[in-house]
């Protein structure tokens, strides 16, 4: 089993707020982050792929149809947006940096032949980020 | 849905690797310029990973303000600009990477309970790194 990790970067904006909380709840358990008018990061993306090296190709994975599932599935709905109101998965789901790991996992996993997805790793910063391997 | 949240923080310190349990000869071919007895110092990165369900109405694994606060009281205030050879973690044993990764382990896994911990990883130099996870293999 070899692993391949592709990196992609992305910039957006969002905010932290849960409609079920009082103004005073979502103020003191989200802090800055729940401004209305949100804010921005420039994310880092890595996603890791593990699969048997094909004796043909010395491939674990197409690299260019990871690349444009990437770019479809990640960066064509999520950079330059504001993940809040243009990415329907946040229109209930609060887009903190461990929910975009989760729905990037669910944008892809699907729709990767041959190459098993591994992990997403999402950086919201150089100082924080979060993996998700599809664990329930 | 399960999620793995890792925070990096910084901190510097000083130490010298010795072992009195060694002739000053074997401590010098261990250790080597580690074990000059004025000491010296690194500038730690620490990478802390917890783990736990993303929580339906935060969509946290935990509140990062929470995790920030335990780190910078029990783990920075303690060892940022300090000579580890003189706290109470080292008495007993080498101030190597290895063993301060250990000892950051047990703080976090002693006091920090509000989301499972899985491992800390320390960076020494660009160059080499650590990780320990309580004695549990490495992995998601």
């Amino acid at each position: 089993m070899v692993y391949l990790t592709r990196k992609a970067e992305f910039a957006a904006s969002h905010y932290y707020h849960n409609p079920d909380f009082t103004a005073e709840e979502n103020q003191r358990i989200f802090g800055k982050c729940n401004n209305p008018n949100g804010h921005g990061h420039n994310y880092t993306l890595e996603v890791t792929v593990k699969g048997e090296v094909d004796p043909r190709s010395g491939f674990v994975v197409d690299l260019k149809q990871l690349k444009e599932v990437l770019n479809r599935e990640v960066l064509d709905a999520m950079d330059h947006r504001f993940l809040n109101k243009e990415v329907p998965e946040f229109s209930a789901r609060i887009p903190t940096t461990e929910n975009l790991a989760i729905a990037i996992w669910q944008r892809l996993v699907s729709k990767l032949n041959k190459a098993q997805l591994h992990r997403v790793r999402v950086y919201e910063t150089p100082d924080l980020f979060v993996d998700f391997y599809g664990e329930a | 849905m399960k999620a793995h949240l890792t925070r990096r923080y910084m901190f510097s310190a000083s130490h010298r690797l010795h072992s009195d349990a060694m002739s000053e000869a074997e401590n010098a071919a261990t250790y080597g310029k580690c074990n000059n007895p004025y000491g010296h110092g690194h500038n730690y990165a620490l990478e802390v990973t917890v783990s736990g369900a993303v929580d339906e109405s935060t969509g946290m694994v935990c509140n990062l303000v929470d995790l920030d606060g335990f780190v910078q009281r029990e783990i920075l205030q303690r060892f940022d600009l300090e000579n580890l050879n003189t706290h109470e973690e080292f008495l007993r044993s080498v101030p190597t990477t290895e063993n301060l990764c250990t000892a950051i382990y047990d703080i976090l896994q002693r006091g920090f309970t509000l989301a499972h911990l899985d491992k800390v990883r320390i960076e020494e130099t660009m160059m080499n790194s650590f990780e320990y996870a309580g004695g549990a293999e490495i992995g998601p």
